[in-house]
């Protein structure tokens, strides 16, 4: 399990500990083989109540836990079941489960869900058969043994004794329920679904206006509602005048919610409510409101730079330490050394934060594009003082996740809002709202000092890195452990060397900071790959043959931030989508004048990937033609599903090399739109060619692992082209020239 | 005052401010939700529709501009999704979380109406107006060679 679950599962514990009522019933691998007796109780449903519905009629719907942000997971966990059920994919519908965290894991994120329900669906499924079986031969009297599932229905000996699952389910679900740990499965040598790919089960309703994200929610008697929050981060509502705002048509109501400081993170503000969304904003744009600026009002990204730097001038934290670094280091005679920054960066989801809640006196109703729909029952709970059972939670699509749309924050004013109109309210975030509150990727800045022997093996890494943590902010114990979730993969580096020294020192800051795509992998994957690469270029070494030589031998590097639950990274696969990357994308043969290769490879959630860029410059600029992947994420469940996540992670990722960056002033953010938070435009997407390990291992994950290697291979080719380092993200050309 | 337009081949008649974007007609007024919000600054083209044929970004044309003009959804592009670019879209399945994808095939819808046959750099240069943050670019472009292939071989049949 990636270290990023198991920050979220402290962060469930946090909010349990601090009192909110957060996050209840969290447990991604629930129905793994070693859980205690009674949970296995509590979890295992009946399969024709939780996962597989099926009519007399032969209509057969899967149930969804997990959340659809784009990441093809409605499609592809659906698979899964299918394939153990064996029902004709082409008849399947797939329905959201009920928010419901008794009986489902719905929480959605760090590229887990294939991987955490891999094996539980595949039991799911195989117990629902298996039942469907006995329901069978006890109508035909015979062994069950003598039956088979296939094709929606069971068959034994010749094609006349052939009962539809519609026929059977009702006996079917009357069966004792097989034990999930011994159902048997599948052999793999027979899937006919699991491997082959599969397009988006909702890809029509995308394409013609049918398909409902959060934002498309409708109630009757709605009301439209957007918040006046204070820009400049832990500011507050002073005192506000609601006269002009209740003058526009169509405003209804206007009045101050409080923030949530723990949990939730919310802003507080004033919501102007209104009979449209168009009304919301004029009202609020006619709303005056005197802010209290708070704390941070002093706070800039030069006051955080210096910060940054300054310390660096110290000692920081020693997160590992093998060897002697340092000791190496005073020594050297030759040493290499490199500094690495990045800003803030903001999710920019397409669609903007928004979600509906109806609290009514005995009950609510809640219509929210979450990633987290539990915990948006628990926050609607807290607000409502109803039980949660009374809290019905309607998981809509998102349009884009990356980790945003974890958060209870929106849910919050929702919440607030209803608990005061008593009718049915969407709050709607307009892109500034969005820009400006987000939960952003952390600010760092990372030293690097490596030394060569005379061999050109690796006799010292030292790196030093500080930024504002995440869980410095998520955590109660945040600031003492805050290197926890900074460093991931750039904490067991598959480079060998006998001393290897990580330092970590906090930088403080009022900036809200969250999981984003890849989280800290997007750079400690650009900032390890790159210094790998500088030292190869130090040692004058081909950057591919460097790597592969300093990894070495074929081995098992346990996870050295997350030892018991993080899976080792496994040597082998590394090297070997390494050289695959680099034999699709012809390493090493001649290219077009002034068109140059980087290379980088790189282990995230569980999931191995390298990729070639192929870069050269336009005016100055890196023009990224062509992306050449690796990928091994174990056995692929929807290969087409996995290559529309590499490609959307490519662009993601090129995003934060060429663009991403958010810059703070007085407290607050300075941008505000897609005019100055610019994204990659369809003119700036390379030719992407994935190619996907045929592995037999488990699952891993997919959504996010397409992303750390493409600002490292893009700037590794740059210095191919011009021998300057690109250091700093985004890329600016002033540091090429 | 009532403002009068033809909306998806039907007249149509609103009462709002003026002012109000044809954007928030359509969702807020009219509930059609498939036309979407996403900056309501013309920066992203999610609320991309046609107005007398041409793509246009109804998150900043006030209702007042659209009097008497015929305006093209999502919902009025094709009565089944048969058009090329609907066809050619599910087909190369181009749809991640699938917000931008309808502002995304408007304006592919109104680049095939001008030119049959577009390379990629005038499918660039068309359709960058049109963010898609979860990447889906590249399948993007080859839709539009395929939608452009089944409206010329539509063209033919026909």
């Amino acid at each position: 399990m990636s270290t990023l679950t198991v920050d979220r599962r402290d962060f469930l514990k946090m909010g349990t500990v601090a009192g909110a009522g957060l996050l209840v019933g969290f447990h991604l691998n629930a129905l793994a083989a070693d859980d205690p007796a009674e949970e296995q109780e509590k979890k295992t449903p009946n399969p024709f109540n939780a996962w597989v519905h099926v009519t007399p009629d032969n209509h057969v719907t899967l149930i969804l836990e997990k959340s659809e942000m784009g990441q093809g997971i409605m499609t592809a966990l659906p698979m899964i079941l299918a394939e153990e059920v064996c029902v004709d994919w082409k008849s399947v519908r797939v329905e959201q489960a009920p928010t419901n965290p008794k009986v489902y894991n719905h929480g959605t994120g760090g590229s887990g869900s294939v991987a955490s329900c891999w094996l539980p669906m595949r039991r799911a499924g195989a117990a629902a058969r298996e039942m469907l079986i006995a329901a069978a031969a006890a109508r035909w009297n015979v062994n069950p043994n003598t039956c088979v599932a296939q094709d929606g229905g069971v068959l034994h000996g010749s094609r006349k004794n052939f009962l539809t699952y519609g026929e059977l389910v009702e006996d079917a679900a009357k069966q004792p329920i097989p034990n999930l740990n011994t159902v048997p499965l599948k052999n793999s040598d027979n899937f006919s679904i699991v491997g082959r790919g599969k397009p988006r089960l909702e890809g029509v309703a995308k394409t013609n206006g049918t398909a409902r994200f959060g934002i498309d929610s409708r109630a009757p008697g709605m009301q439209f509602a957007v918040v006046a929050r204070c820009p400049v981060f832990g500011g507050k509502v002073k005192s506000f005048d609601a006269a002009n705002a209740k003058a526009v048509k169509g405003v209804c109501e206007v009045f101050a919610i409080e923030p949530v400081a723990a949990g939730a993170f919310t802003a507080g503000g004033v919501a102007v409510v209104a009979d449209s969304s168009w009304a919301a904003m004029r009202g609020r744009k006619a709303l005056q409101v005197s802010w209290d600026k708070g704390p941070h009002v002093g706070e800039s990204s030069e006051s955080l730079r210096k910060q940054f730097v300054d310390n660096a001038g110290k000692p920081g934290k020693a997160v590992r330490n093998d060897g002697d670094a340092d000791a190496v280091l005073a020594s050297a005679t030759k040493k290499v050394e490199a500094t690495y920054e990045f800003p803030f960066a903001a999710h920019a989801t397409m669609e903007p934060m928004n979600c509906t809640v109806h609290i009514r006196p005995d009950s609510a109703e809640a219509w929210v594009p979450t990633q987290a729909p539990q915990w948006a029952q628990d926050v609607i709970a807290g607000v409502s003082k109803l039980p949660k059972e009374k809290i019905v939670v309607n998981t809509t699509l998102m349009g884009g996740g990356f980790g945003r749309r974890y958060m209870g924050d929106f849910v919050m004013e929702a919440a607030q809002i209803s608990k005061v109109t008593g009718k049915p309210v969407m709050v709607l975030w307009t892109r500034e709202d969005d820009m400006q509150h987000d939960f952003y990727r952390p600010a760092s800045y990372h030293h690097f000092c490596g030394v060569l022997d005379e061999k050109g093996q690796l006799a010292a890494w030292k790196h030093f890195q500080t930024s504002t943590s995440i869980e410095a902010m998520w955590s109660p114990k945040g600031e003492e452990q805050a290197e926890k979730s900074e460093f991931a993969t750039a904490a067991f580096i598959p480079y060998q060397t006998p001393n290897y020294r990580v330092e970590y020192t906090l930088a403080k800051s009022g900036v809200p900071r969250a999981w984003w795509r890849s989280v800290e992998h997007s750079t400690s994957g650009f900032v390890v790959e790159c210094f790998v690469d500088e030292l190869a270029a130090a040692a004058g070494a081909d950057p591919l043959d460097f790597r592969l030589r300093l990894i070495g031998d074929d081995r098992k590097i346990p996870d050295f931030t997350n030892p018991n639950e993080g899976k080792p990274l496994d040597t082998a696969r590394l090297k070997g989508v390494l050289k695959l990357a680099a034999e699709k994308a012809k390493w090493g043969s001649p290219l077009p004048n002034g068109v140059a290769r980087g290379i980088a490879g790189y282990f995230s959630f569980n999931t191995y990937t390298a990729a070639v860029a192929e870069v050269s410059l336009k005016n100055g600029s890196p023009k990224v033609h062509r992306l050449v992947y690796a990928v091994d994420c174990g056995r692929p469940v929807n290969p087409d599903g996995i290559r529309a996540q590499v490609e959307g992670a490519a662009i993601y990722g090129l995003s934060a090399a060429l663009h991403d960056a958010i810059t703070i002033q007085g407290g607050r953010v300075v941008q505000s739109n897609f005019n100055d938070y610019q994204m990659p435009r369809i003119g700036d997407a390379p030719r992407t060619e994935i190619h996907i390990v045929e592995s037999k291992e488990e699952p891993t994950g997919i959504g996010e692992p397409g992303l750390p290697v493409v600002a490292a291979s893009v700037c590794n080719a740059i210095y191919g082209l011009t021998k300057k380092r690109v250091r700093r993200l985004p890329i600016r050309s002033g540091d090429l020239a | 005052m009532a403002i009068i337009f033809t909306l998806n081949g039907k007249s149509q008649s609103v009462d709002v401010d003026p002012q109000m974007p044809l954007l928030w007609v359509l969702r807020d007024t009219l509930n059609m939700t498939g036309t979407k919000f996403g900056c309501g600054m013309a920066l992203c083209g999610a609320c991309t529709v046609h107005i007398n044929g041409e793509a246009a970004r109804s998150c900043t044309t006030p209702i007042s501009a659209v009097s008497g003009k015929k305006i093209t959804t999502i919902e009025g592009l094709s009565a089944d999704g048969s058009h090329p670019v609907q066809q050619a879209w599910v087909e190369i399945d181009v749809p991640q979380c699938g917000y931008c994808q309808c502002g995304q095939i408007m304006s592919a819808a109104a680049l095939l109406s001008k030119k049959a046959s577009p390379t990629d750099d005038e499918i660039d240069d068309f359709m960058s107006g049109n963010i898609c943050r979860c990447g889906t670019y590249q399948r993007i472009r080859k839709a539009i060679h395929r939608a452009a292939e089944l409206q010329s071989a539509q063209g033919k049949t026909a």
